[in-house]
């Protein structure tokens, strides 16, 4: 595929990210703060995104599997994977995490998990599509293009 | 018949005498009828005939008379009794009125006289009239002909054209046949001719200038008459012709010292000029006095013109002399100026040239003083760097010191801190001091200002060389350095009576004393002291190092900061106090100084908005710990991150500006920072503003944070615009609060 129409599915793509509430305006913020003397910020904030969110899960699932929840703990995990999945703009991952800390107030342990295997779900998602967005944009950068704004 | 009275005739009437006394008769009665008629006739025709009595009754008498002569006609030869009445009726009455004829005549005759000596007396007044109108009008013309002379003479202030003019118009006005003006020559002793009317170009002739005939004419005032023979009256050949009267008159020349008030008519040099004027040949006119009047005024205006004259050509000289004086001088200026830029020049380049391998050596041996040495090769080493780093500061003081001497140097006045400079001083002679055993103490003054506006470098150099000679000459004791301000009544020290302190508002007087117990400064070498290269017997001896240049250059930027330095000694080995006293600016917001560093920053910025800004971010939060961090970096803060709050707390210092922290997250309790923060920092102007950044949209968050003495609460998460704007509004208002 030529320069072009690469970057045309890169704009495309990105636009239905937005559109099915997988990334709000604080990506668009994130994409706004790198520049020549950051030129790989989104992509590091990202990846720390994925290990953090990542070890939360793996937190949260062994949190959630004693035999005595300690709800403080849960609900400060949460709290954390709320504030990461904010700060890069995943709204969807965000949202889910919301409700479990509600859950988590109310010491509901089948909403915390349902509400646990929701965020699993939403991260798995928004973490393929992000990654197949840097792919695309890797292609157009090997092509020698710029990245459409 | 009766016979007739007549006389008896004697004779017989003889006829032919009859005849005759008949005509006689007859002739005179016709005279004697007209001579009346005529007067009649002649009166009437005249206007004014004052006697017309007297012509009635002398026509009368004469009337009466013609008629008795008529009637003598009738008498001669027989008459008749009624012509002898007629007769005698006519000579009565004849007789009557001539008698009274005669008597009137009498009373008219001298009135009739007198109006004839009247008319000769008339006649004469009339004529003498006339003379007087003459000479009056005469004196007129002469006037109008001065006027006119002087208003042409003083129309120019040419020489030339105000002696020819003259020439001519005198000439003109008194039809002349020569005028010649002869002027002394330089040595004084001739006259030479240098100006006549006819012969266009006059020969460089000369008389001596004491001759009797013009030693005659410059001894008075009027005009001369001379004789045409003597040497100055010959310069127009008469030929055949007899010369025309001679008329010689003394010219003034008049020097600028002439022309005071007070003895106006003095003429203290008595230099004259010789004019002389030759009436036409052959003709027998004289000189009269009007013209000679005429001529001496023409004189004294043109020695007035020619002074005026003279007095303009001085003048003009002495312009054209400043002329080529200035432009002299212009030129010796700019090859001053060439020669001063030369030598910067040269100097600059020098200095370079010295300096870049002055670095090399020093370096080269720093580096070389690093490795392994044998002792002998270290101590070279050691001498070659002192000698170099000798050289080095020899080379800065020269520049320094040249640039100083011609004014070039200029200070660079900025806000610094003071005790900054003071601790900065303190900080570089504490080694060599505690080396030799010395203890130096510092104080400063509690009404010291903290910040103050001047040239911060060039104080430091100057407290650094009065400290470091104190230390320089002391083997051992102690040195104190005391700094404060100057107070009005010590400004009027009697050491500093050539330094005239003016206290203001907006700047205070630094005095600085350091004192040592060193090994002195005899009382006749200080005024040495402050000269360039020049160094004491003591110091010569103890074969220190120092050009002899630090104290010059300390008076030199000392007056350049406008004040006054100097030493006091008690005597060889009785220690020293070197005072100077600076002017310093006080800043004008004293007391929030990092806003003063603060750039206001507009809405619409660049991303470098907050250049340098230190920033402290506190976060558990990895990912939002990168954002934050992520977005202080792109407005270009300097952004230091910790992840606790106890490693916040740690590494928080009075540089941190501005504090993010994460409030309500658990496991931090960014309240409790808050508090700490708090208590570490006292002062307000030291505490970093502490905002809390938080997801918590509720109200009770907010009030916590204001609880606790946090300056802002923003809302996560933040864009980049609303990051730059919260900030400017922090550093402008150190407070925010967002709407929440």
């Amino acid at each position: 595929m030529d320069l072009v129409q690469l970057q045309r599915q890169l704009v495309e793509y990105r636009t239905s990210l937005y559109h099915e509430g997988f990334l709000d305006e604080q990506y668009t913020q994130l994409q706004e703060l790198q520049d020549e003397n950051n030129p790989d910020f989104v992509v590091e904030v990202v990846s720390l995104f994925f290990e953090d969110s990542e070890r939360l899960l793996n937190e949260l699932t062994k949190a959630l599997e004693q035999q005595s929840i300690d709800f403080k703990r849960v609900d400060a995990h949460v709290h954390q994977l709320k504030g990461s999945s904010s700060s890069i703009g995943a709204q969807r991952v965000q949202k889910v995490c919301i409700a479990f800390r509600n859950y988590c107030e109310e010491q509901n342990v089948e909403g915390c998990l349902k509400c646990l295997q929701q965020v699993r779900h939403e991260y798995s998602l928004v973490k393929t599509k992000l990654e197949s967005m840097f792919q695309l944009e890797q292609q157009i950068l090997s092509a020698g293009g710029s990245i459409p704004m | 018949m009766d016979s007739c009275n007549c006389i008896e005739l004697q004779w017989p009437p003889d006829d032919l005498l009859m005849k005759y006394q008949y005509i006689s008769d007859f002739f005179i009665a016709l005279a004697y009828f007209s001579i009346p008629l005529e007067l009649i006739y002649f009166v009437k025709k005249s206007a004014v005939f004052p006697y017309r009595w007297v012509l009635v009754q002398f026509g009368a008498s004469i009337v009466l008379c013609g008629a008795t002569h008529l009637i003598n006609l009738w008498t001669s030869t027989m008459h008749s009794r009624t012509v002898a009445m007629v007769m005698t009726t006519a000579k009565v009455f004849t007789a009557v009125v001539s008698c009274i004829t005669a008597l009137l005549l009498v009373h008219i005759i001298p009135d009739l006289l007198s109006v004839k000596t009247r008319e000769l007396f008339l006649k004469n007044k009339a004529a003498e009239l006339d003379r007087e109108m003459g000479l009056i009008r005469t004196q007129e013309e002469t006037g109008r002909h001065v006027r006119m002379l002087t208003h042409e003479i003083r129309s120019t202030l040419d020489r030339h054209t105000i002696l020819k003019t003259t020439l001519v118009e005198l000439g003109r006005t008194l039809a002349l046949e020569e005028c010649a003006l002869w002027m002394p020559t330089r040595t004084g002793l001739e006259l030479q001719l240098s100006y006549t009317l006819r012969q266009q170009n006059p020969v460089g002739y000369t008389v001596p200038i004491h001759l009797p005939v013009i030693n005659q004419v410059f001894s008075s005032s009027h005009a001369v008459k001379i004789s045409p023979n003597c040497a100055v009256a010959s310069i127009h050949p008469s030929g055949k012709y007899t010369p025309g009267e001679v008329v010689a008159v003394r010219v003034p020349l008049l020097h600028l010292s002439n022309f005071q008030i007070n003895d106006w008519p003095e003429l203290s040099t008595k230099r004259y000029a010789l004019m002389v004027l030759m009436l036409p040949l052959d003709s027998a006119r004289q000189w009269r006095v009007h013209e000679l009047e005429l001529v001496e005024v023409v004189a004294d205006q043109v020695a007035v013109a020619l002074s005026h004259a003279a007095i303009l050509e001085e003048s003009m000289r002495a312009r054209d002399l400043l002329m080529e004086q200035n432009v002299a001088l212009d030129l010796a200026r700019r090859e001053a100026e060439t020669a001063i830029r030369a030598r910067n020049d040269f100097l600059a380049v020098m200095n370079h040239e010295m300096r870049t391998p002055m670095h090399a050596i020093i370096a080269l041996s720093s580096l070389l003083q690093e490795t392994e040495l044998t002792p002998e090769q270290r101590l070279m080493v050691e001498t070659i760097l002192k000698s170099s780093n000798l050289l080095s500061t020899l080379i800065n003081d020269v520049l320094d010191l040249s640039r100083l001497e011609d004014g070039s140097l200029q200070l660079d006045l900025e806000t610094f801190n003071l005790y900054a400079v003071f601790k900065e001083v303190l900080n570089l002679i504490k080694p060599i001091a505690s080396v030799k055993k010395l203890h130096v103490s510092l104080n400063l003054a509690p009404d010291l200002p903290e910040y103050a506006v001047g040239d911060e470098k060039r104080l430091m150099q100057t407290i650094l060389n009065v400290v470091g000679n104190a230390v320089k000459f002391s083997k051992d004791g102690s040195i104190s350095i005391t700094a404060f301000v100057a107070k009005a009544e010590l400004l009027r020290d009697s050491q500093t009576s050539e330094f005239f302190p003016v206290p203001g508002d907006n700047h205070f007087y630094l005095r600085v004393q350091v004192k040592d117990s060193g090994i002195g400064v005899s009382p006749q070498d200080i005024p040495k002291l402050f000269t360039k290269f020049a160094q004491t017997q003591s110091t010569a001896i103890r074969n220190s190092s120092g050009s002899g240049l630090g104290l010059a250059i300390c008076k030199r930027f000392v007056n350049l900061m406008e004040g006054h330095i100097w030493i006091e000694s008690e005597g060889l080995g009785k220690g020293c106090t070197a005072t100077f006293m600076v002017k310093l600016g006080i800043p004008e917001r004293l007391n929030e100084p990092e806003l003063a560093f603060m750039p206001k920053v507009p809405p619409n910025h660049g991303p470098t908005a907050f250049p340098g800004l230190k920033v402290l971010v506190t976060d558990e939060n990895g990912v939002s710990r990168k954002v934050t961090k992520g977005l202080l970096v792109h407005l270009g803060c300097d952004v230091t991150m910790v992840s606790s709050s106890e490693e916040c707390l740690r590494v928080v210092s009075n540089e941190h500006k501005v504090v993010f922290m994460d409030a309500c997250a658990p496991g931090m309790d960014g309240y409790e920072i808050a508090v700490r923060m708090h208590e570490k920092f006292t002062k307000r102007h030291e505490r970093p503003i502490i905002v809390a950044l938080t997801g918590n949209t509720d109200k009770v968050t907010k009030e916590n944070c204001m609880r606790v003495g946090m300056d802002g609460v923003i809302l996560k998460p933040v864009s980049l615009d609303k990051m730059r704007s919260v900030l400017s509004d922090l550093l402008e208002h150190r407070v925010l609060f967002e709407a929440i």
